[in-house]
């Protein structure tokens, strides 16, 4: 009954980061979006995996949430170096 | 009851992702969205019991290919171009490849039939690798040898599409000729 109760937020709240991403007027709305919507996911997983007593799919979530992470970190990185590429000497100098 | 709330529950939010990405302008925001789409697609493949294919589709959907298209977008450009004109094609394209989907999941077997053709040949894998390829590991024979071919255009794939990225990302040398697009 309590897991029935947690999944139903953990939609909602999926569908609202959700509108947040597509609606979000600056791009860090919508990568804020994502970074949630990733955290949500684990959550999901989690009770998905206790809702039909499969405990052992608990290391996907922790594997999802790495991904959430490094996906995060690319984009962020992309916005401060204006690409993946190595950083400028100088910009590099700037920036430490 | 519950499991099916939630499948289509989530199948919906997959929906409305679609179709936002397909609405979106900023090429970064899409790049977000696919990412959305990418997480739950694999929450639902987990949903459905299948841990093995959830697992690649986050490692590779919500984690490499969101990089890869970023990479992609500081190389190129951030927004796309506006579309004024209505086109007959692509719709009608898309329309006839899903129709011929949708046409291919009528033969399948239902989720969990105990009659489908895997449940039936499973039994007989396991007991038959030990004598006919005296491999330990019965999931190594069943891939390279009872599903070769299905093995073999996996590989295929995955090689063609290593080198497309490869050939369209790696740095041009100087003293190559540029390639005139205009």
């Amino acid at each position: 009954m309590i897991l029935t109760g947690v999944m139903a937020a953990i939609l909602v709240t999926m569908a609202l980061a959700l509108v947040r991403a597509t609606l979000g007027p600056t791009l860090f709305d919508r990568i804020l979006a994502l970074n949630m919507f990733g955290t949500k996911t684990v959550l999901l997983i989690a009770v998905v995996c206790f809702t039909i007593d499969r405990t052992d799919f608990l290391d996907l979530a922790l594997a999802y949430a790495l991904m959430n992470f490094i996906g995060v970190v690319a984009v962020l990185r992309l916005f401060l170096h204006k690409g993946f590429g190595e950083p400028e000497p100088d910009e590099e100098g700037a920036s430490s | 009851m519950f499991q099916q709330t939630v499948d289509i529950l989530v199948l919906g939010l997959l929906a409305a992702t679609a179709l936002a990405v397909v609405r979106m302008r900023t090429l970064i925001g899409a790049a977000m969205l696919m990412g959305i789409y990418s997480f739950l697609s694999a929450s639902w493949m987990l949903i459905l019991d299948a841990p093995d294919v959830a697992f690649t589709e986050a490692a590779v959907g919500a984690g490499v290919s969101t990089i890869f298209v970023l990479a992609t977008l500081s190389i190129t450009t951030i927004r796309a171009k506006r579309q004024t004109k209505f086109q007959f094609a692509p719709l009608a394209v898309v329309v006839l490849t899903g129709a011929v989907l949708i046409y291919g999941t009528l033969d399948m077997p239902h989720f969990g039939d105990p009659e489908a053709p895997v449940h039936r040949v499973g039994n007989r894998y396991i007991k038959r690798v030990p004598e006919e390829f005296k491999i330990p590991n019965a999931v190594t024979a069943v891939l390279g040898s009872y599903r070769g071919f299905d093995t073999f255009g996996e590989t295929t794939v995955v090689l063609t599409a290593g080198l497309g990225v490869l050939c369209l990302l790696r740095k041009r040398r100087e003293d190559e000729p540029k390639v005139v697009t205009e």
